[in-house]
């Protein structure tokens, strides 16, 4: 049983302390817009933020989250999306889309820490993740537009 | 009892949204009309299986799988064409398994001809395959088929409900249909009264369809512009549902573990270390396997990791070293196909230089991102499944006979997928998960495979090897003889969709290599087949895979050969050939301001393929740099006939060159002891942001006489132009892949 804040919400989880964040949402909370990609940290599709910082979540065992917790829900919804989801949405970047719930979250860290990023900080930033629809040319061309709008903000 | 009365006692539970008491109308234009899955018996009401109308509006059916391609947006945008409907207005559902959603795009690429040589009487003996293709059952996505597929039907479907809907409030309104004209979802009236499609709906069923022409493309306001995918924003929130995402109420959670000997059998197993582990619940036996059901989906994978088993060796030779002399050997035994043979390959014409040049490709997983699963319940009487799969009418037949039950008796749901890539055109991962549900009557379960599980588990891309003899002189080629031995990719596939295994030439094994557009005045490319267990299938671009490397690598060689500049050499042998190609070299030559010339520590490569109908030409640029050659650059042009939805085919296209980028550059799958030796995306790697080149420029050239399909195309010449850019750069030939063995990549 373990105790987590979920986008602002407590929520109890009844499994196994060491079953991963990434189950404990999917599978105890139905919240199944955090995706299984690899299950190794190899691929980013799990990506959650912990306290704003981007982690996999495939490899943070429940009993361990350090902080709130927020998922791709917690960013933005279809009717109130997050800037950076509408620009994902405007550059028409999901191909499948099953990596881009991690894409988005991995690019919102950065967008927090790096206002402004050039192409080589998406690099950096961005590698861990994964997406065999290879849709990275859009991926790079929605953080930049992103970042743009927040500021203008 | 009206008609409307008895289609609104059974509602369609279709996907997720149930459309009850809904009009499903229009007209099916084959001779001798499928049934309609939408109705309830065949002939009752005038239907079309496309389009259903209710209260709320318009839904098209697209039943088509969506795995990133973007169908379900195209097809839609096809049937608002005609509909007069904004295509953002309508509601897509993929809907049931039925035979009226057979593939009409397949019939042209049976054909043992390079597609861009196909005649008027083929292409129409083609498209009388695909009619008959609808009694095999083949509802299939693959085969780029897609585009072609629906070009037509659904705008035919679009127009009918249309004049059918006018014809009902003609008649309510005592004026001629003629008078009358549609817009934003409702009929207009001389006088300017409106009527929705919906309120025509019920009165227009019963009116027998009206079949009217096509509008012409000059006309069209939707088809052929960048539509906004209906999926965009449903995936950029977390969502989408997803195969994986299915969640029933009192559902369990499964891991499959299966043999990693594949083909080998299960001689038993101890399930006790797994059923100590918390939060399993039952490990269940599923004959060359186990399912292991816990209260989450790690701890099921964990307990399936924990069960002790005694396996059986596979069917296969246990090495790549054997699998591949295996291939080899397949050179010694019968010619399965020569689908090219023009002038004489086995003299040399006087003077000419000779070439010759081996080449071997890996076997290939899909690695599709999301890994396979499907979930089913079983009540005893009926099943209900839910499954990503690219064959719906067969993934339902294969529950039906687990559970010894009517294919009526089941219901499939085809779920959004992340990523197919081919293997969901398989039914393991449907028929496992039925397995599994039968023996757990009233209690849902979703069966996943791990990544691990996923990527030791084919129908791997074949692995192959090649042979190419060829001459050039005076800089122009005059001989390539090409002999191409692998196992075929299609015969497992074609058993399950056919229920026998294709006779005669196996197209598919040379496709890529027998049917490129260059005129070359002695030429030979000859299929071998090898025949092994190691289960192999079609893989994104399927033999094209292959032979964009093999066919294109060897043109490159020759072109150095022959002392030529690559992208002249090829451009010089295609114009006469067929002009459609050359002006697709062309472009991408032009767009990468091609001029045979790098400065040091640049190199640049040259590729062109001709595969689905659609000619695709790649240039790739590599640079040094202190950490490692970098693929920094890249061009595409392709010809798609007629371009439905431009900034899709973009996504399609590098996309597509992306996928081939990643196999080029890091995949294999390899055997030892008869298993698979790569288990994850860490040593099974792809092309990712940082090392993804910038995609500088992407023509699309719409000069074909017919549509042709995208999701494909554009993976072929991926590999060989990076080969081709390698070898400018270090003067190396790369002769197999993949290419990080051979080269220092930064990575
Ligand atoms: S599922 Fe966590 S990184 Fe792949
Ligand atoms: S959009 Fe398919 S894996 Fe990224």
């Amino acid at each position: 049983m373990a105790r987590l804040t979920i986008n602002g919400t407590a929520q109890t989880v009844d499994l196994p302390d060491e079953v991963p964040l990434l189950w404990a949402l999917r599978d105890g909370l139905n919240m199944t817009g955090t995706k299984f990609g690899c299950g190794v940290a190899a691929c980013g599709a799990c990506t959650v933020h912990i306290d704003g910082e981007a982690v996999r979540s495939c490899q943070v065992a429940i009993g361990d989250v350090w902080g709130e917790v927020t998922t791709i829900e917690g960013l933005g919804t279809p009717d109130a999306p997050a800037v950076l989801q509408q620009a994902w949405v405007d550059h028409q970047v999901a191909q499948c889309g099953y990596c881009q719930s991690g894409q988005i979250m991995q690019a919102a860290a950065l967008l927090a820490e790096v206002p402004n990023p050039t192409d080589a900080d998406i690099d950096e930033a961005m590698q861990g993740n994964l997406c065999r629809c290879g849709t990275y040319p859009r991926i790079r061309a929605a953080i930049h537009d992103a970042a743009q709008k927040l500021q203008e903000a | 009892m009206s008609r409307i009365g008895k289609i609104a006692r059974r509602t369609f539970l279709i996907g997720t949204a149930a459309v009850a008491g809904g009009v499903a109308f229009g007209v099916y234009a084959a001779r001798k009309p499928a049934p309609n899955p939408l109705t309830p018996k065949d002939g009752e009401v005038a239907l079309n299986p496309f389009i259903v109308i209710d209260g709320d509006g318009v839904t098209v059916i697209v039943p088509k799988a969506e795995m990133g391609q973007g169908v379900q947006t195209t097809w839609a945008a096809l049937a608002a064409e005609e509909l007069d409907m904004d295509p953002g207005d309508l509601r897509i559902q993929h809907g049931p398994p039925g035979k009226a959603y057979y593939n009409r795009g397949m019939g042209t690429q049976m054909f043992p001809t390079a597609e861009y040589r196909l005649s008027g009487w083929q292409e129409a003996l083609g498209n009388q395959m695909s009619v008959a293709g609808k009694f095999l059952n083949l509802q299939i996505t693959g085969g780029s088929t897609s585009s072609a597929d629906g070009f037509e039907k659904m705008r035919q479907a679009g127009a009918s409900a249309r004049e059918t809907l006018k014809e009902a409030a003609a008649q309510q309104l005592g004026v001629n249909r003629s008078a009358l004209k549609t817009e934003g979802g409702a009929v207009i009236a001389p006088d300017g009264t409106r009527l929705s499609y919906a309120e025509l709906a019920v009165a227009a069923a019963e009116i027998k369809p009206i079949v009217p022409d096509l509008r012409p493309q000059s006309s069209w306001k939707h088809v052929g512009k960048s539509q906004p995918r209906h999926d965009q924003m449903p995936k950029a929130t977390g969502t989408a549902q997803f195969s994986l995402d299915v969640r029933l109420e009192g559902m369990k959670f499964a891991a499959l573990k299966r043999n990693p000997y594949q083909g080998g059998g299960m001689a038993g197993f101890d399930p006790s270390a797994a059923l100590d582990m918390a939060g399993v619940e039952d490990v269940i036996n599923l004959g060359d396997g186990v399912a292991v059901i816990a209260n989450n989906s790690w701890s099921a994978m964990q307990g399936a990791e924990a069960v002790v088993f005694d396996w059986t060796p596979g069917t296969y030779p246990e090495t790549s070293d054997m699998i591949f002399e295996t291939l080899r050997a397949a050179f010694d035994g019968d010619v399965n196909s020569t689908l090219l043979e023009t002038g004489d390959v086995d003299i040399l014409p006087d003077g000419a230089t000779e070439i010759t040049a081996d080449y071997q490709v890996p076997y290939l997983c899909h690695a599709q991102m999301e890994p396979l699963s499907a979930t089913a319940l079983f009540t005893g009487e009926t099943m209900e499944v839910w499954s990503g799969n690219q064959i719906p009418i067969h993934c339902r037949d294969v529950a039906a006979k687990e559970a010894g039950l009517d294919p009526e008796a089941v219901t499939l749901h085809t779920t959004l997928m992340g990523g197919g890539f081919g293997r969901r055109g398989f039914l393991d991962f449907t028929q496992y998960a039925a397995r599994l549900a039968v023996k757990m009557p009233g209690v849902p379960v979703q069966l996943l495979w791990s990544r691990e599980e996923d990527m030791s588990h084919g129908f791997y891309r074949p692995g192959a090897v090649s042979r190419f003899r060829g001459a050039v002189k005076d800089g122009r080629a005059v001989m390539v003889d090409g002999q191409i031995a692998a196992q075929s990719a299609t015969a497992s596939l074609m058993s399950i969709l056919l229920g026998m295994a294709p006779m005669g030439p196996d197209k598919i094994t040379v496709e890529g290599a027998f049917d490129q557009p260059y005129a070359l005045p002695n030429a030979r490319v000859r299929g071998y087949l090898a025949d092994m267990d190691l289960p192999v299938g079609p893989w994104r671009s399927v033999g094209a895979s292959i032979n964009g490397f093999f066919f294109d690598s060897f043109i490159d060689e020759l072109a150095h050969a022959a002392g030529a500049d690559p992208l002249a050499f090829r451009l010089d042998m295609m114009r006469d050939e067929d002009a459609r190609s050359a002006s697709v070299l062309e472009a991408v030559r032009d767009a990468s301001g091609w001029t045979g010339k790098t400065p040091d520590g640049v190199g640049r490569g040259v590729a062109f393929c001709h595969s689905f109908g659609t000619p695709v030409a790649e240039v790739i640029e590599v640079h040094q740099t202190d950490a490692g050659i970098k693929i920094a650059k890249a061009w595409i042009a392709a010809d798609v006939g007629i371009a439905l939805d431009p900034k899709n085919i973009e996504a399609q296209l590098f996309g597509a060159m992306t996928f081939g980028l990643s196999a080029a550059l890091h995949q294999q799958i390899t055997f030892a002891d008869g298993a698979a030796e790569q288990a994850n995306f860490y040593d099974y790697d792809a092309i990712r942001m940082h090392t993804m080149p910038q995609v500088v420029d992407i023509r699309i050239l719409e000069n074909g006489h017919r549509i042709s399909g995208i999701g494909e195309p554009g993976t072929p010449p991926a590999a060989a132009a990076l080969a081709n850019a390698l070898f400018d750069l270090t003067g190396t030939r790369a002769r197999r892949l993949p290419l990080a063995e051979q080269f220092d990549f930064a990575v």
